[in-house]
């Protein structure tokens, strides 16, 4: 039986890769994918029911479930306040195991009532509309509390919504509350929060991954449909592959870093979870672009991700014909789990068996990525961190002269692992230091950009493991830093080269009641988020058709 | 404060022995001064005397300075300039920001430093930074960045001021300047280090109690440019010309208004002595606080004689790195703080903005674009053959010189147009407070006032009273000689039957001046020049008048 959390339809993508896994037990039949391309047409603003989407309405419900609310609004057959109300009460009854959530909408079903008026008006319909998104706590929210899961900020509500939030609630989103997350995205396990520790859909024992936990978790147990995360050296990318559901790592600059606490700002970018690539895409594209009020933010063209990825009609037997794909030789070696080996090398061989070319390619300056990311990251961070010195806002503490206000403040307001990240951090900048530890971290920063690059001119996309292993038990690394950290190294480089990668579920390893799902990673060239999207999106899509 | 500063010097004298309680810290000092044991506190009153009459010497000691004690010294000085650029917007938000506004009201969440805010660069910033860089001979980088430089202070909303670090956007420059003639003149060209962009901090409002800290942010974030000089300046009157000519190149380029009491100009200098032939340098002590140029000029003379003093006295080693600041009541610098070591910013490059690049095209449009300097100015005028004096004066001020420049060009002798700019009109301005630009006088007019005076229409001194007329109401000085019928009489003839009237009109005052009293003459030009309503050309009148006096005797 899957765990009675876990979302029973994403098991799909177990249906489709069970190369590794004893013989499926999940009762239910296969998803037709295919459904996904017919559900094209309610992409484009349409008031009124069509006989396409009549034809939907019979038919067993699409792999995107963007798609599906958007045909239920538009056919008449479900409202968004009914669609509301059930992922609000399947939100409720998961909450106390999973503790996903900082902080639910209080607005969440008037809101839904309002889309439901709109849909009444005939009014055009933006792309997300009725579709409830969670939001990672470190991503600000003028309507409710921002606390970046740091009891520094127990209290705060931020003065404005983050571009991100706003383009979503443009889209016609609704935001239906904040996730949790590792302390200011510090940790890979959602353990660092400064207020409750997420659980894993699949097993409640072991954790989400991180930081962007509550926000894979969310996605994983439909408490909502899609959400947002942050990345920074894998929070989005890790926990995707934890929690079994499809994780975008956008190129840096994609998206908006308006009103996203800044860990480290020159790797921080906001991520999408989705249980589908094409509602990771979805919601993608409306986040993405550029914004006046991020001088980081790239003017690169957006493509529309999704209609692309709906749009492929005739699936041919090899439609990934002449993809150059590499698999990444320095993931595949010690320290990756058997299990998690063999699914990766399985989906490279149905990359094989759909078109592409897979060959091996090794990136010389993989395993300096680690300590370079963990030296500029928490660099990055002591800077940023600065600001919550408890003088404007935030957890103040009583104190009669300034350096006090100052210490006691951040004693209290921040837990073990950001002070141990601050700490290393100033180190790092010190006079004395700055030339060993900063400085030699960008030259190697630069090193792996290179070998990026070389890669990737060789290759269209580079595959790898998402993590190590399959989620671990809670507390299982709690007292060891650096297993943790070393936890990360399938994911670090790719931010320090600030390239897109997009994470989907390829697989299974025992373990838990239901077993535990492993993600496959796919990095691709900078602003290629489109070729990413469509090569998983056949992947998924072709293999679930597949009997 | 100077006063413990001495008191301590002393007491490591006066009291050598370990077990003294002065021997240890100043501030036990206070605690002792409240003590009962009156022999401690009579000593403490002689040490305040004693350090009283020191202040006496080092203020006496800075009037003799230059002649008698930095004999066999020389000092070292180097300026530190912020300039608040005069921009719409701050550096890196959309907020105004606008001297005198209500505390935290000119303020968003940019610059308060909210999570999850970014800093996007204002461009004016750098085009600023440009100007400023080209004015003053420097080399541009034409790729720099930002870095940001770190502390924990309540004015300063991030934790860390976005600065220029190790690529400032412009290094290696000069100014050239003249000093004042009253103070000997002289030719100066002083090093510039670098010019680099930053962002201000807000400000602390301190409780007149004491007991609590306010934060206006209203100018955290508002763009500045960070001036360093070479430590090329020797003396007070050096530096603040130097500061001054900054003042005058930043107007000239409208980057700020250069207003020391709002703060828009900031000098911090950097004061070592050395004794003649050393070519390494004193102890360097840091002087805040100046809002004046003449201050400055007292403080860092201040500042050389007590460097000076304690030079010659021996106690060079009493000359600690720290920071000074000028009190302008008791003309004198105190300690405010000492440095304990180097201060460990931890600079790195912001991450949040990217590299400043500048293209030839932008420095060129720039370059084109500069007014003429004050220094190009100065020496335009020199050729012109004007006296220093009046240089200085005409270059000063942008505007002055633009009014200057366009009477000449219609047509003004230099020479007259610079008297009358610099004697009456300058006046007027003192008393009404007003500039140039407020007065309805225009240099067109001045030019024609010149020129009517000259070709001997009026009298000069018809001419003054025009010049008044014409600075409050305005109008054209030949419609005001027409209305007013200020016509000099020049007929001799004219002249004449006035004076006749005149001497007809006064018959005793005749009858005494021809029995000796020739001190009347003035009495009887004084009378004519009444009855041509000032209008008489006073030569030909005086001539006519001696004549008639005399003939009838």
């Amino acid at each position: 039986m899957p765990s009675p959390i876990q979302n029973p339809r994403l098991l799909l993508s177990h249906r489709c890769l069970p190369l590794h896994f004893p013989p499926n037990p999940f009762p239910f039949p296969p998803n037709p994918c295919r459904l996904v391309h017919r559900s094209a047409a309610a992409l484009s603003p349409q008031p009124a029911p069509t006989p396409a989407s009549q034809n939907l309405a019979i038919a067993a419900p699409p792999s995107s479930e963007i798609l599906s609310i958007r045909e239920s609004l538009l056919s008449r057959r479900r409202t968004a306040a009914e669609i509301a109300a059930e992922y609000l009460d399947r939100l409720r009854r998961t909450e106390p195991q999973l503790r996903s959530f900082l902080h639910v909408s209080q607005t969440a079903m008037r809101e839904a009532g309002e889309v439901d008026r709109l849909v009444e008006s005939g009014a055009e319909l933006g792309p997300l509309t009725g579709v409830l998104v969670a939001v990672k706590d470190n991503i600000c929210t003028a309507d409710m509390p921002s606390t970046g899961g740091s009891r520094i900020l127990g209290s705060y509500r931020p003065a404005f919504d983050a571009t991100a939030v706003r383009r979503l609630r443009e889209a016609g989103a609704i935001i239906v509350g904040k996730t949790n997350l590792d302390e200011f995205g510090m940790g890979s396990t959602t353990e660092g929060s400064g207020f409750q520790v997420t659980t894993n859909p699949w097993d409640v024992s072991r954790v989400p991954g991180g930081s962007s936990g509550g926000s894979a978790a969310a996605v994983s147990a439909r408490q909502c449909v899609v959400s947002l995360g942050s990345d920074t050296g894998g929070s989005v990318r890790q926990p995707a592959s934890f929690c079994g559901v499809v994780g975008m790592k956008p190129t840096y600059g994609r998206v908006s870093r308006f009103g996203l606490m800044a860990y480290a700002s020159s790797l921080d970018v906001i991520g999408c979870f989705g249980s589908s690539v094409v509602d990771t895409a979805i919601l993608l594209s409306a986040i993405s672009g550029h914004d006046r009020l991020d001088a980081t933010s790239s003017k690169h063209e957006v493509s529309d991700y999704a209609p692309q990825l709906v749009s492929l009609d005739h699936l041919e037997s090899k439609p990934l014909k002449g993809l150059r794909v590499g698999v990444i030789r320095e993931t595949t070696g010690e320290g990756v789990d058997v299990g998690v080996m063999s699914s990766v090398q399985a989906a490279a061989s149905h990359l094989e068996q759909l078109g592409s070319i897979v060959t091996e390619v090794s990136l010389p300056s993989f395993s300096l990525g680690l300590p370079a990311y963990y030296i500029l990251a928490s660099s990055e961070a002591s800077s940023n961190l600065s600001r919550y010195d408890g003088v404007r806002y935030g957890y103040q503490a009583a104190a009669d002269e300034l350096s006090s206000l100052y210490g006691d403040s951040r004693a209290n307001g921040f837990g073990p692992e950001v002070k141990m990240r601050i700490l290393m951090g100033t180190y790092a900048l010190s006079a004395g230091y700055y030339d060993a530890y900063y400085k030699r971290a960008q030259q190697v920063r630069t090193l792996v950009r290179k070998s990026f690059k070389d890669a990737l001119d060789k290759n269209d996309i580079l595959i790898s493991p998402a993590a190590p292993s399959a989620a671990y038990k809670i507390g299982e690394k709690t007292n060891d830093p650096l297993a943790m950290y070393a936890g990360d190294i399938m994911t670090v480089n790719v931010n320090l080269a600030g390239l897109p990668a997009l994470v989907v579920p390829c697989g299974f390893v025992e373990g838990g009641p239901a077993g535990l799902p492993v993600g496959l990673q796919m990095i691709g060239a900078a602003f290629h988020e489109d070729l990413l999207l469509e090569s998983m999106f056949l992947l998924t899509t072709l293999l679930a058709s597949r009997p | 404060m100077a006063l413990i500063y001495f008191r301590c010097i002393r007491m490591n004298r006066l009291f050598p022995h370990p077990s003294s309680p002065f021997t240890k810290k100043s501030s036990v000092l206070f605690c002792t001064l409240q003590a009962s044991h009156a022999q401690v506190t009579t000593q403490v009153e002689n040490l305040q005397n004693q350090s009283k009459q020191k202040e006496k010497l080092i203020q006496t000691a800075t009037k003799k300075t230059l002649e008698h004690h930095k004999h066999g010294y020389e000092a070292i000085i180097g300026i530190e300039t912020h300039v608040q650029l005069y921009t719409l917007t701050k550096a890196f938000c959309s907020c105004p920001y606008l001297y005198g506004s209500r505390p935290n009201t000119t303020i968003c969440p940019i610059c308060m430093g909210l999570p999850g805010t970014l800093p996007v660069l204002n461009s004016k910033v750098v085009e600023f930074a440009v100007k400023l860089g080209l004015a003053l001979n420097c080399e541009l980088s034409m790729n720099s960045k930002f870095d940001r430089k770190q502390y924990f202070y309540p004015d300063l909303p991030k934790g860390y001021q976005i600065s220029q670090f190790d690529v400032p956007i412009a290094t290696k420059g000069f100014i050239d300047l003249d000093l004042p003639v009253e103070f000997g003149g002289g030719h100066r060209r002083f090093g510039i280090t670098r010019i680099h962009m930053e962002e201000d901090a807000g400000k602390l409002l301190h409780s007149e109690a004491g007991s609590y800290s306010q934060v206006d942010l209203n100018r955290a974030g508002v763009p500045l440019l960070e001036i360093v000089s070479e430590p090329d300046m020797r003396s007070g009157l050096e530096a603040a010309e130097y500061a001054a000519e900054l003042q005058r190149l930043v107007r000239y380029l409208g980057v700020s208004n250069g207003n020391m009491q709002e703060g828009s100009l900031r000098c911090d200098v950097n004061i070592s002595v050395r004794p003649i032939g050393q070519s390494q340098f004193g102890t360097k002590v840091e002087i805040k606080n100046m809002n004046s140029f003449s201050a400055m000029n007292r403080a860092i003379d201040y500042e050389i004689s007590r460097q000076v003093l304690l030079h010659s006295e021996g106690q060079n080693d009493q000359i600690v790195q720290e920071t000074r600041l000028w009190d302008e009541a008791a003309q004198k610098t105190f300690t405010m703080r000492k440095k304990e070591g180097l201060a460990d910013y931890r600079y790195f490059p912001e991450p949040d903005l990217p590299e400043v690049v500048l293209t030839k095209g932008f420095v060129d449009e720039i370059r084109q674009s500069l007014p003429e300097l004050p220094e190009a100015k100065r020496r335009r005028y020199e050729k012109m053959g004007l006296s220093m004096q009046d240089v200085l004066f005409l270059a000063n001020d942008n505007s002055v010189a633009d009014f200057f420049d366009a009477a000449v060009e219609n047509g003004a002798e230099e020479k007259l147009a610079a008297n009358w700019i610099m004697g009456d009109i300058a006046a007027y301005l003192k008393n009404e407070r007003l500039t140039i630009d407020e007065i309805k006088l225009t240099p067109k007019e001045l030019s024609e006032l010149i020129a009517f005076i000259k070709n001997g229409t009026i009298s000069g001194k018809i001419g003054k009273e025009i010049l008044f007329e014409l600075i409050s109401k305005g109008g054209t000085v030949k419609s005001l000689i027409e209305e007013k019928d200020l016509v000099q009489i020049v007929d001799p003839a004219t002249i004449e039957a006035l004076v006749d009237k005149v001497l007809a009109a006064n018959p005793k005052q005749l009858q005494q001046y021809r029995g000796g009293k020739t001190k009347l003459q003035g009495f009887f030009a004084g009378q004519v020049m009444k009855e041509s309503k000032g209008k008489a050309n006073p030569m030909l009148l005086n001539k006519i008048l001696t004549e008639k006096l005399n003939a009838g005797g």
